[in-house]
C-alpha cells in the first residue's frame, strides 16, 4: 500500500507522483533536496503541500513543470500527467503540456508581470502562442478572464505598477487559468499580500476550482490557510513527506511531531489561550521513515524514540 | 486631546504607565521641494503601555504601525505629539535626538535578524558592546563574562554561542541573540516590530513564548507590532488596531478579537484563516463591512444618551464590561481621506502606496 492509491473520492489521479528524488549536485557536494516523494491529486481535489522553506517543496512544483535548471537533476522516480510521462516528455509536447495542462503561479508571482506590457497584451500573448486565437478573439477572452476574477476588463489596458499587490496576483491567476488547465499549481500565492487580501484571493481560487473543476498542488507554509482550503495535506520535512492525510484529519490530530510544531504555530483565534510549542531551534530530523499508515488514509513517519523531539522537549520555547 | 479617563490601564501597575503616546502625528512631505502635499501617515495617536504589560498593535501594511514604532524609538521625528516615558516627556527632554539614557529605559527589536546584526562580528562582540555603551556589565571581566553567559541562558541559547558569527546560527537563534542585545541594557521597554514575521514557522511560537517569560519574569513593558492577530491574541494583554494612522479599536485581546467592534476590526478577523470556523467567507456580509469602514452611515452606539455619537471629534465608545477597558471609535467619524489600506482601497494612489513602503522600510 503506498501513498498514491489513496486520493480523494473515487476520482482517477490526474497526476502521480512516485519515489520522486531531486539532487542538487555541486562540484564539492550534493544535496538531495526531495527524496523518494510520493503522491496522487485526483481530479478536482485540491492538495496541499504544507512545510518550511528548504523542504523542497518549491523543487517538487519545478520538477512537475520541469522547470528544474542545473544544477538540480531528476536523480529518480516517475511524474505521470494524466497518463502520460512528464519526464519523458519531448519540448514540443512540454510546450503544449506547460499553460495548457498544467499552470502554476509562482511565489511573489505579482512580480513576475512584465513591467514594460500592458496586462492586456501579457494575457492576449497566451492565447495567441498557445491557443492561436487572433488578437481580436484574444482580447475579448482576456477581458472575460478579468471579469472570472472580479476585475474591470477595462484594467486591460494598466500596466502592472498601476495595480496594487492584490491586483496584479489576480491577473496573473487570471493568467494561470486562461486555457483550463486541469491541474493548477499554487506556489505561496499569498505570502506578501495582507490578510484581507489574502482570504479574497483564496475565496476567488477556492470559486474558480468549484467553477471550472481543475485540480490543485497548493503550496504553503500556513496550515491554518492550507486546512481551510485543502481536501488533502502532505506534510514535508527534508525533502521527505512526514505526514499526509485528510486536511481535518491532520487538523483534528496530527501525529508526527514536526506536524505537530507546524499547527502550533498558528495560534487559534478562539477559545481559551493555551501555551503552544513550537519546535525548539536546532532540532532536526533525520533519517525519516517511510511512511506508514496510522489511520484509514493517514499516513505518517514513524518516529524513533531515541529521537529529540518528544513532547516535553522546551515546553517553554526558551527554557532549554 | 487625551482620553486617558476612557482606557484605564489594565494589568500589573504603579501609578505612572511605562509609556505614554498622546496624539501622536506624523506626516511625510510627498512631491518635490516646493510641495506642499504631505501624507498623514499617523494622527492622533494615544496609547498607553503600562509596567509590565504586553499590547499589541495590529494593521494592515500602510496603517502606520511601523511609522509608529519609528516615532516612539525616535528613529523618525513625530510632526505633533508626546511621548512620555515614566511621565517625562522624551521628545522635549532629547529635543534632537535620542539620548543614551532614553535608550537604556527603551530598546528595539526588529523585523529582520538577518540584518540586524553585523556578520562580521561574533555574538559575543553585540552584547558586550551593548554593556559596555551603557556601563551595565559590572567593572571586573569575570563580571562581565558571567553577565554574557546569563543573557544567553536568558534568551534559551548555548553559552558557546558567544563564539560564533551570525551566519552559524539560525533565523530563530539570531532573533534570540537580538533580544538578549535589547536585554543587555535592562531596558524597561521593549519596542518589538513584527520579530517572528521572517523566521521560518515552527520556531515562531518560540520567540513569542520567550518574549511573554521575559515580561513575567523581568516585568518589561513591551509594544509588539504585528500583522498577526493570532500569535497578537496569543501574546498580548491588550490589543491595538490601527487603520489609516489612526488607532479604531483597543481592548483586552482575547474580548477584543471575540467581540470586534469597528468594522475594520471585523473585517481584519474575519480574514484570518481559521480552521475550526466554518463557512468563513461571505461576500455579502464583506462588502457590507468594507462600506461601513470607508462611507460609514450608522454607528452601533447611535441613539445611546450614554455614549452620544458626533461625526467630528473622535469619540470612543466604551464596548461590553468596562473591565476589558474595550472602547471602539466612533464609526461615523470617516477615516481621512487618503485612508488607503491595501485591502480596502480599490485604486491606490501610487503616490501614497510609494511612501508608505518608505515610511515602513
Amino acid at each position: 500500500m503506498t501513498v498514491s492509491q489513496v486520493s480523494f473520492g473515487s476520482h482517477e489521479p490526474i497526476l502521480e507522483v512516485k519515489n520522486l528524488t531531486v539532487r542538487y549536485i555541486g562540484d564539492t557536494r550534493s544535496t538531495t533536496a526531495v527524496d523518494r516523494v510520493s503522491f496522487s491529486i485526483g481530479t478536482g481535489e485540491v492538495f496541499g503541500l504544507a512545510g518550511e522553506s528548504g523542504c523542497g517543496k518549491s523543487t517538487i512544483a519545478n520538477s512537475i513543470m520541469r522547470l528544474l535548471k542545473d544544477p538540480a537533476t531528476i536523480a529518480g522516480g516517475t511524474i505521470s500527467f494524466g497518463g502520460k510521462d512528464v519526464l519523458a516528455m519531448s519540448p514540443e509536447e512540454l510546450r503544449r503540456f506547460r499553460w495548457q495542462d498544467v499552470a502554476m503561479v509562482f511565489q511573489s508571482a505579482m512580480n513576475s508581470l512584465n513591467p514594460v506590457l500592458t496586462i492586456g497584451e501579457q494575457i492576449v500573448d497566451i492565447f495567441t502562442t498557445h491557443a492561436g486565437y487572433s488578437r481580436r478573439e484574444s482580447l475579448r477572452r482576456a477581458g472575460e478572464l478579468l471579469e472570472l476574477v472580479r476585475m474591470d476588463p477595462a484594467r486591460l489596458k494598466s500596466y502592472p505598477h498601476q495595480l496594487s499587490g492584490g491586483m496584479r496576483q489576480r491577473a496573473v491567476i487570471a493568467m494561470a487559468v486562461a486555457l483550463k488547465p486541469s491541474l493548477l499549481i499554487l506556489d505561496e500565492p499569498t505570502t506578501a499580500l495582507d490578510v484581507v487580501v489574502q482570504q479574497e484571493i483564496m475565496a476567488q481560487i477556492k470559486d474558480l476550482q468549484r467553477e471550472l473543476g481543475f485540480s490543485v498542488l497548493f503550496i504553503t507554509h500556513d496550515m491554518s490557510l492550507m486546512v481551510e482550503l485543502s481536501h488533502r495535506i502532505a506534510v514535508m520535512y527534508g525533502g521527505r513527506i512526514v505526514e499526509t492525510a485528510k486536511a481535518q484529519d491532520v487538523y483534528a490530530n496530527p501525529r508526527h511531531p514536526y506536524t505537530r510544531a507546524l499547527m502550533g504555530a498558528f495560534p487559534p483565534l478562539s477559545g481559551p489561550r493555551v501555551p503552544l510549542t513550537g519546535l525548539p531551534d536546532g532540532v532536526k530530523f533525520r533519517n525519516i521513515a517511510d511512511l506508514s499508515e496510522v489511520a484509514p488514509g493517514h499516513f505518517v513517519a514513524p518516529v524513533d524514540a531515541s529521537a529529540p523531539m518528544n513532547d516535553s522537549v522546551n515546553l517553554e520555547g526558551a527554557a532549554r | 486631546m487625551s482620553h486617558s479617563s476612557t482606557s484605564p490601564l489594565a494589568g500589573p501597575t504603579t501609578s505612572t504607565p511605562a509609556l505614554q503616546i498622546r496624539g501622536l502625528g506624523k506626516s511625510f512631505p510627498l512631491g518635490g521641494l516646493f510641495s506642499r502635499a504631505s501624507l498623514r501617515a499617523l494622527h492622533g495617536v494615544d496609547l498607553t503601555l503600562g509596567r509590565g504589560e504586553i499590547v499589541a498593535l495590529v494593521g494592515e501594511s500602510g496603517s502606520g504601525k511601523s511609522t509608529l514604532a519609528r516615532c516612539v524609538a525616535r528613529l523618525e521625528k513625530p510632526s505633533s505629539g508626546a511621548i512620555l516615558i515614566d511621565g517625562v516627556d522624551i521628545l522635549k527632554r532629547d529635543r534632537f535626538q535620542a539620548s543614551r539614557a532614553f535608550r537604556s529605559q527603551l530598546q528595539m527589536v526588529f523585523q529582520d535578524p538577518f540584518g540586524s546584526l553585523n556578520p562580521a562580528h561574533r555574538i559575543e562582540h553585540f552584547l558586550r558592546r551593548s554593556l559596555a555603551i551603557h556601563g551595565k556589565g559590572g567593572s571586573s571581566e569575570q563580571e562581565i563574562q558571567r553577565r554574557l553567559e546569563e543573557l544567553m541562558v536568558t534568551v534559551g541559547l548555548q553559552a558557546d554561542m558567544l563564539n560564533s558569527y551570525p551566519h552559524e546560527l539560525s533565523g530563530g537563534q539570531r532573533q534570540r541573540v537580538a533580544i538578549a542585545r535589547a536585554l543587555a541594557v535592562e531596558p524597561q521597554i521593549i519596542l518589538a516590530d513584527e520579530p517572528t514575521s521572517m523566521l521560518d514557522v515552527s520556531v515562531r511560537i518560540g520567540v513569542l513564548n520567550l518574549m511573554r517569560k521575559l515580561r513575567d519574569d523581568q516585568g518589561i513593558s513591551m509594544l509588539y507590532i504585528t500583522h498577526d492577530l493570532a500569535s497578537a491574541r496569543y501574546l498580548a494583554d491588550r490589543t491595538a488596531v490601527m487603520f489609516a494612522g489612526e488607532l479604531v479599536e483597543e481592548g483586552e485581546s482575547l474580548d477584543l478579537l471575540a467581540n470586534p467592534a469597528h468594522p475594520y476590526t471585523q473585517l481584519l478577523v474575519s480574514a484570518v484563516p481559521d480552521p475550526s470556523r466554518a463557512g468563513s467567507y461571505d461576500p455579502v456580509r464583506r462588502a457590507e463591512l468594507r462600506q461601513a469602514v470607508m462611507a460609514s452611515t450608522n454607528c452601533a452606539f447611535d441613539g445611546d444618551p450614554n455614549q452620544p455619537c458626533s461625526a467630528e471629534e473622535p469619540v470612543r465608545h466604551q464596548v461590553g464590561d468596562p473591565k476589558n477597558s474595550h472602547w471602539v471609535r466612533c464609526h461615523l467619524y470617516q477615516p481621512w481621506a487618503g485612508a488607503d489600506g491595501h485591502a480596502l482601497a480599490s485604486e491606490p494612489t501610487l503616490a501614497t502606496e510609494r511612501t508608505h513602503m518608505k515610511a515602513s522600510a
